[in-house]
């Protein structure tokens, strides 16, 4: 965008409503929204204690295991649903129902099934990242060009390097999209989890502040988890245009 | 392989071309096959003679793909076999190897790695098959594009490309589908030319699949010329006389003219 003539950064708005937040804030309308300022203070404030590292750390761990679960798993369950029709009809359901389904209400089983812990978290986090995983791989597999995978047999590469050298790259486009949005849906997994078990990472650091009334606290704690997000969702998509000049030549 | 002992026999002692040409290094026996309700070839019978290049010129949709496809072990037929230097295909083998109509190149790889793909899957140390590669890249006229990825090529540059992957696992028999489809005409005379040496260096069997007469008379030892679905063998040309008159000539030649009218003579009545 451009004013008076010169060129605005990527996301000036930004500023825009920041200061609107720390006008508000001044006004003091509500004990809900303190001043930008502040919150940044307190952010600074907090970032180094304990409590939050341990929140980070609980979080980062469960975050980490849950979207490699659901990597591991996903993409190559994605990968033979698009090469196997048995499998695809088996399984495509009920991806389908899982990936429109409202998760959300499955945690209190996960915590009877698994308890009140990290273990129930990690689920949490891969089944919200999973399913769009698994069909983007199968998206990719499918429209992959049957003459390469010829090519391919033709030259005597087993079914496994098949697997490694033809489909996974020629998916590989669809695949790093799938695991974009897997790992924003995760995000929501790791924090829903933790907000519904509230016991361990920032679930606990949550309950804490919103109990005291620690809203500076809060949206500090807040800002840091948007911004992780934010940068891991734009790593991912800048791995997405490393692969991109293949994936309208296939 | 689907075929009985007692069948396999009677084939054999049929008269056929292979007790005047000794050497034959691939041959089609009674191959059938059908798509569902298309019934694709039936019952068709050719030797491909050692060291030389056949080709197959029919309409389009008589089954030449499939008849490739079937000597590279890509496709089972219904019945009938194949044999290549005697032994009945039973699937893809380092003994062939197949240059696709579409290319069918790795788009996320570079040249150099596309034309040593087929080493690579033969498990060849990396150093060692990138020097072959290098070598059938130079070979190919693609030297300085090691590096460069298939959407930066142009349409003939790729199909260089696959042919040079073709040639580097050096199998004794190469199945050409179409691999001159996508050029202009200039770079098409060209690689007639090239393939016309290819032959007589490389001491290699090539399948050949072509919609072009001339193409055919011009490059190939052997026509094979196919009827429309269900597919068999309805003519075998051998060309003689101008082989040896060098590149150039060949067009002029009487024989060659001769031979194009000919085969289009048995072909019209089948195009509509
Ligand atoms: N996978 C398939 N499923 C069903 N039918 C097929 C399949 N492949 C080929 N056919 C049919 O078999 C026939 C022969 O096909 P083929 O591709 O071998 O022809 P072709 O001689 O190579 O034709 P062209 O010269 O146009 O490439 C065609 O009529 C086609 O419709
Ligand atoms: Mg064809």
């Amino acid at each position: 965008m451009r004013m008076f003539g010169y060129r605005l950064p990527g996301m000036s708005s930004l500023i825009v409503w920041g200061l609107l937040w720390e006008l508000v804030g001044r006004l003091g309308v509500t004990f809900f929204l303190p001043p930008l300022s502040e919150v940044f203070v307190t952010l600074f404030e907090v970032i180094g204690t304990p409590a939050f590292l341990k929140a980070l750390g609980e979080t980062a761990y469960a975050f980490i295991l849950g979207v490699f679960f659901a990597i591991v798993i996903g993409v190559p369950t994605g990968i033979l649903m698009g090469k196997n029709r048995l499998v695809d009809e088996l399984l495509l359901p009920w991806v389908n129902i899982f990936l429109s389904a409202p998760l959300t209400a499955l945690v209190p089983v996960l915590m009877v099934l698994f308890g009140f812990g990290m273990q129930s978290i990690i689920i949490t986090t891969t089944l919200f990242a999973i399913w769009i995983i698994i069909l983007n791989a199968r998206a990719g597999v499918m429209q992959i060009n049957r003459s390469l995978v010829e090519m391919a047999r033709c030259f005597g590469a087993s079914p496994f390097e098949a697997f490694t050298k033809i489909y996974f790259w020629a998916a590989l486009p669809e695949i790093l999209g799938g695991v974009r949005i897997g790992v924003i849906r995760a995000v929501k997994g790791v924090i829903i989890g933790q907000l519904l078990i509230s016991i361990v990472g920032f679930g606990a650091l949550f309950e804490l502040y919103s109990a005291n009334f620690l809203m500076a606290h809060f949206w500090a704690v807040l800002i840091v988890l948007f911004a992780l997000a934010f940068t891991i969702s734009e790593l991912l998509a800048y791995l997405e245009r490393r692969v991109s000049y293949y994936a309208a030549k296939r | 392989m689907a075929m009985s002992q007692t069948n396999l026999a009677s084939v054999q002692s049929a008269p056929s071309v292979a007790a005047a040409e000794p050497d034959v290094a691939v041959s089609a026996r009674q191959i059938s096959k059908t798509y569902g309700e298309v019934e694709a070839l039936r019952s068709l019978s050719l030797e491909f003679p050692r060291g030389q290049l056949t080709s197959l010129l029919g309409p389009s949709g008589c089954g030449k793909t499939t008849l490739l496809k079937i000597v590279a072990g890509l496709l089972e037929p219904d019945s009938g076999e194949i044999l290549v230097n005697g032994k009945a295909v039973t699937g893809p083998g380092p003994d062939r190897a197949f240059v696709f109509q579409d290319f069918a190149l790795l788009p996320w790889a570079s040249v150099i790695r596309n034309v040593a793909f087929g080493l690579e899957l033969r498990g060849v140390a990396k150093s060692e098959r990138e020097d072959v590669a290098r070598k059938y890249i130079g070979n190919v006229g693609l030297a300085g594009f090691e590096n460069a990825y298939p959407h930066e090529l142009s349409g003939g540059m790729r199909q260089r490309v696959g042919l040079a992957r073709a040639l580097s696992v050096d199998a004794d028999v190469l199945l050409m589908d179409e691999p001159f489809s996508a050029v202009d005409e200039q770079t098409r005379r060209k690689f007639q030319e090239d393939l016309l040496s290819l032959v007589q260096n490389e001491n290699k069997t090539f399948i050949f699949v072509t919609h072009s007469i001339e193409e055919a008379v011009y490059v190939s030892d052997q026509i094979a010329i196919l009827l429309p679905r269900p597919s068999r063998v309805l003519e075998v040309i051998r060309p003689s006389g101008f082989r040896d008159s060098g590149a150039v000539n060949i067009r002029r030649d009487p024989e060659y003219l001769d031979i194009v009218d000919k085969i289009w003579a048995s072909l019209r009545s089948y195009v509509e």
